[in-house]
């Protein structure tokens, strides 16, 4: 065992990048969530926007139009999933799960020639000065663009919920759609918008792991991730600063664990892998009361 | 049904059409294949599906290819396999260790159809056991990666800790260290075969800890990706040659070949000479290819590497040669002795030197 | 401008023509998608939809159906109570999870002693246990810290995933497997192996239990004061409340009840079809379930028949993969299809859309 191989400032420095996809993933899901929507299909969106961030950023040879395709890829998956479930009053929990089969198939199939395709290269930005402060400099300014996207949109959707009007009536439309509709507020229109943000969040984050992270295209590559970002929000209790929190303990694990058994430190792999799930367990106990969204997962209609 | 056939065997047949050669009087022999991941993984599965289509090919229009993708290992396996007897398959691969007990169940219902199943130890009167000595090609990286790290660190991607990783561990291990007294391998599993992501996190972490060489027992290109990004570090292919990263970092491979033994194992069925075997072939029956030493390797290197692995194929040295002691210190074997297949095929140690434990 | 009207009662004529309508409209969007995709439309819809039925190797498939529909209704079932009082439990995968481990777990430490009358119940109540605990901990957290059920349930699925992992290459490994992962192959051992009763039928223990829950829970929902309390329960939380149904106890016994079938459902197939502990022994039954049990409205006969749809995409669409190269992506994306398509014109059922003039406020 050999604790001093493990490089603190490259285990933090990867954990960014390791966090990025699920963080991307988990603030627009938290933002779906806000609104009174329980969309479980983030998983199906992901692995689409992987394959659609790969299509477009192999056919037009420019990585950030990749991510505006995997963008809009995993906007027209949840674009599905607001139809059924705004317009046709479809069960959320059923629908997501639907959407989640759809969008593993519906990737394989739009993928299915770009399995020996390469992205354009994704450069790491050098910010300059503040990447050669000791320490700080290489964890936190020496990444690809895409890991402070991930930061803007959530310190965005943090302003957004806490200072904007248009967040209140967000939160409003979450917490009590009947209310929120007596006072005039167009509920099923505001959560499409909700739902659509979340697509496509979920699409730059499958998109991250299939242009920047891997970088190439398999099928079923997501493995997982779209859950863990359902996770996340549910340990950031709907809070985008304690988000940030939860994306880094999930992504930490995994690069945790893998570092220690680097240095050889037998480490019962399971055991560890599970222990961020538990951990969400007991911060919902903690949190208790109350704290989701009222409207969580409920079918809103007008005239009832 | 009979339409449905034509259709299926529609490519097939304009294809002799285009040979010129005559199409048979009788049906043509239907194969099938039983794959666990997805054809185009490009790793384990595509290069099975690549050696089948080879088979048909070679055949022209005699042999008739059926197959089935990402099979999950289980009651699924079997009904997959029960189809394809009543599509008529004559012969069907189970190409994951998985599907080990699902073929030998279905094996037992249908005594009149040919199982070959992959990478396990069951046989039946009619269920053959095929595998290949990776471990020969890992002597031949193990050398190369002893030869070429400067940090003396090396990095080893564990897949799922069954006895065929171990092995090529080892025998890695064993030859890296013949070659350079001072290295050291740290291991990592991943508890996959294919995981693109936690590849490229696994490779990421392993260079980070100062290791300039990664040694892969799992499918994707993205631990090469990931060396690529790094600059001075080394890799190898897995199951697929991967020379698209050549000639740095990826400085060889080992590259699955089943084609000579999936037409080998055919003919024999087309002959009526099928007899249950448990082929274990390596690099001299070619089961087991040698991807092209890169020219970032020196000369004498990869002359010494090429040497071994003509030894190999020759039949004149054996990758697990004594001395060799366990982890534990204990012997295991002595000078000059040569591990039996036996102990090999069920290895579940590590030798002396190698750090840490399997996991279980 | 169209509205939608709620309907003063579900429509009779809907509830039985709406999944017609939505398998027709599945038929021909799937049936285009596969004329894209180079195939053969017609023919690839009967080998999904007729050939497992009535084909000519319908012999070989229904005794496939049946066993991939018995988890499919055991699972959906016991959620159905559930979901009619609002009580969301998704982590129905890691409870089948936890009743294999333990059914297998229980077979594994008599093994290799013979008592098949003993041994075999054993398991039956082991792997309901198992499923029961594991269910039981998202409904005490709900009871005593008003804890969100679907999020706690849903964790423990990865939880259940790990230790699943961790079984199969440590505890419950093989001694005899010669090094590779996975338990012993209870198909192999006479006092645990859960078979067909009939030879060739598919009709194992699991499949007469999904059958006999069937029956149980048509009952209970339609005559006995349970199913009413449930339906009460999801309709009008208070007004459960004032007739004295003590929400509580409904959380911990719904859970219970859904926890103990996807238990036994877990028991029952790695007794039987699956055979081994193995990390690749759950593939998404749980899950599905959900989706079954949507489907067939949470009425009994409906899971019954929704469970059947589902196995019948399944097996045919391995067919059609087989037959006419089918991708299986193809076929993936053919299911997802088929189940928005359901969940879609269940609207009709409940609502009736209006023509009107102007747009309602």
């Amino acid at each position: 065992m050999d604790l001093s191989a493990i490089n603190p400032i490259l285990l933090l420095a990867s954990l960014m990048v390791a966090a990025t996809p699920i963080m991307l993933a988990a603030i627009g899901e938290l933002v779906v969530e806000r609104a009174g929507v329980l969309n479980l299909g983030v998983e199906g969106m992901m692995i689409t926007g992987a394959a659609c961030g790969m299509i477009f950023a192999y056919n037009t040879g420019n990585a950030w139009l990749g991510f505006a395709g995997a963008a809009a890829g995993g906007m027209a998956l949840s674009f599905l999933f607001a139809i059924l479930t705004q317009y046709f009053l479809s069960n959320q929990v059923a629908t997501g799960l639907a959407l989640t089969l759809f969008g593993l198939g519906l990737s394989a199939l739009l993928g299915q020639n770009y399995a020996e395709a390469r992205p354009p290269a994704f450069p790491k930005m050098d910010i300059p000065i503040l990447s050669d402060i000791p320490v700080l400099g290489p964890i936190a300014f020496n990444h690809d663009p895409m890991v402070y996207v991930g930061l803007i949109l959530v310190a965005g959707v943090w302003a957004f919920l806490k200072f904007s009007r248009a967040g209140l009536v967000l939160r409003a439309v979450g917490e009590n759609h009947e209310a929120a509709h007596a006072l005039g507020y167009h509920v099923i229109r505001i959560r499409i918008l909700a739902i659509l943000f979340g697509g496509a969040c979920a699409g730059l984050g499958g998109a991250y792991i299939s242009l920047v992270r891997v970088p190439q295209w398999t099928e079923g590559m997501t493995a997982g991730a779209g859950w863990i970002a359902l996770a996340i929000v549910v340990f950031a209790g709907w809070k985008p600063v304690r988000l940030l929190l939860g994306a880094y303990l999930f992504g930490g694990v995994t690069v945790l664990q893998l570092n220690l058994q680097a240095a050889g430190l037998a480490i019962p792999v399971e055991y560890l892998s599970m222990s961020p799930y538990i951990a969400t367990i007991l911060v919902l106990v903690i949190l208790s009361a109350g704290r989701a969204p009222g409207s969580l997962g409920k079918t809103f209609h007008a005239s009832r | 049904m009979k339409r449905r056939t034509l259709l299926a065997t529609g490519t097939t047949a304009a294809m002799a059409a285009v040979l010129g050669a005559p199409l048979r009087a009788q049906e043509p022999l239907k194969v099938g294949f039983v794959y666990v991941g997805p054809i185009n993984d490009g790793g384990w599965t595509q290069h099975h599906h690549h050696s089948a289509k080879e088979m048909e090919e070679h055949f022209g229009g005699a042999v008739e290819l059926l197959y089935q993708e990402s099979v999950p290992e289980g009651p699924d396996a079997e009904r997959v396999m029960t189809q394809m007897v009543r599509q008529g398959c004559k012969l069907i691969f189970t190409t994951s260790f998985g599907y080990m007990d699902p073929t030998i169940n279905v094996a037992a219902r249908f005594p009149d159809v040919k199982f070959e199943h992959a990478t396990g130890y069951k046989t039946a009167e009619n269920v053959s056991a095929y595998s290949a000595r990776f471990y020969e090609g890992r002597a031949i990286q193990g050398t190369l990666a002893g030869r070429m790290t400067k940090s003396n660190k090396i990095g080893y991607i564990g897949s799922v800790p069954i006895p065929e990783v171990v092995r090529g561990i080892n025998s890695a291990f064993i030859h890296a260290r013949k070659v350079n007294p001072d290295v050291e391998f740290k291991i990592v599993w991943i508890f996959e075969w294919l995981n693109p992501a936690k590849e490229a996190d696994a490779a990421k972490v392993l260079i980070e800890q100062g290791c300039d060489v990664i040694l892969q027992h799992t499918d994707s290109t993205a631990p090469h990706a990931a060396a690529k990004e790094a600059g001075n570090v080394y890799t190898f292919g897995q199951a697929a040659d991967m020379a698209e990263f050549g000639p740095m970092p990826r400085i060889s491979s080992i590259i699955d070949n089943w084609a000579p033994y999936y037409i080998e194992r055919t003919q024999a069925v087309l002959d009526g000479t099928w007899t249950s075997v448990n082929t274990w072939d390596g690099i001299g029956a070619g089961m087991v290819g040698i991807g092209e030493i890169s020219s970032a390797v020196p000369e004498e290197y990869k002359a010494e590497a090429e040497a071994m692995r003509d030894a190999i194929a020759a039949g004149d040295y054996h990758p697990f040669t004594g001395p060799i002691n366990k982890q534990d210190g204990s012997p295991w074997l002595a000078e000059g002795d040569v591990a039996d297949d036996g102990t090999l095929a069920g290895l579940s140690f590590y030798v002396e030197g190698i750090e840490g434990d399997i996991p279980s | 401008m169209l509205t939608l009207e709620k309907r003063p009662q579900p429509s009779q004529a809907w509830t039985y023509l709406a999944p017609l309508v939505a398998v027709v409209v599945t038929m021909i969007v799937g049936g285009a998608v596969f004329a894209m995709l180079g195939k053969p439309p017609l023919e690839s819809i009967r080998t999904i939809f007729w050939d497992p039925l009535f084909g000519e190797f319908a012999a070989f498939d229904r005794p496939e159906l049946v066993k991939k529909a018995g988890p499919l209704v055991l699972i959906a079932l016991g959620l159905s109570f559930g979901f009619r009082a609002g009580i969301w439990n998704i982590g129905a995968e890691g409870q089948y999870i936890m009743g294999a481990i333990f059914g297998a777990g229980i077979a594994l430490a008599f093994y290799p002693m013979e008592a098949r009358w003993l041994i075999f119940p054993l398991m039956i109540i082991a792997g309901m246990v198992g499923g029961m605990l594991w269910a039981m901990i998202p409904g005490l957290l709900k009871v005593k810290f008003k804890t969100n059920e679907i999020l706690v349930s849903l964790m423990l699925v990865y939880v259940a995933d790990f230790m699943l992992d961790s079984m199969s290459l440590g505890l419950l490994r093989n001694p005899e497997g010669h090094g590779f992962p996975g338990s012993r192959n209870l198909q192999q051992y006479a006092s645990a192996y859960n078979g067909d009763l009939i030879a060739g039928t598919g009709l194992h223990w699991g499949v007469i239990a999904a059958l006999f829950a069937v029956v149980v829970s048509y009952i209970a929902l339609s005559r006995h004061i349970f199913g009413f309390n449930v339906r009460l329960a999801g309709q009008s939380p208070r007004a459960a409340a004032f007739s004295g149904v003590n929400a509580n106890r409904l959380v911990l016994v719904c859970m219970g009840i859904s926890g103990a079938l996807a238990g036994a459902a877990g028991m029952f197939e790695v007794a039987g079809p699956s055979g081994q502990i193995l990390s690749s022994f759950n593939v998404g039954y749980g899950f599905t379930a959900i989706i079954v049990a949507f489907l067939g409205r949470l009425h009994p006969i409906g899971i019954l028949l929704a469970g059947c749809l589902m196995a019948l995409t399944y097996i045919g669409g391995e067919t059609a993969q087989l037959t006419l190269g089918l991708p299986r992506s193809a076929v993936q994306l053919f299911q997802g299809m088929l189940l928005f398509f359901l969940l879609a014109v269940d609207l009709f059922t409940n609502f009736r859309i209006r023509l009107t003039a102007k747009e309602a406020a």
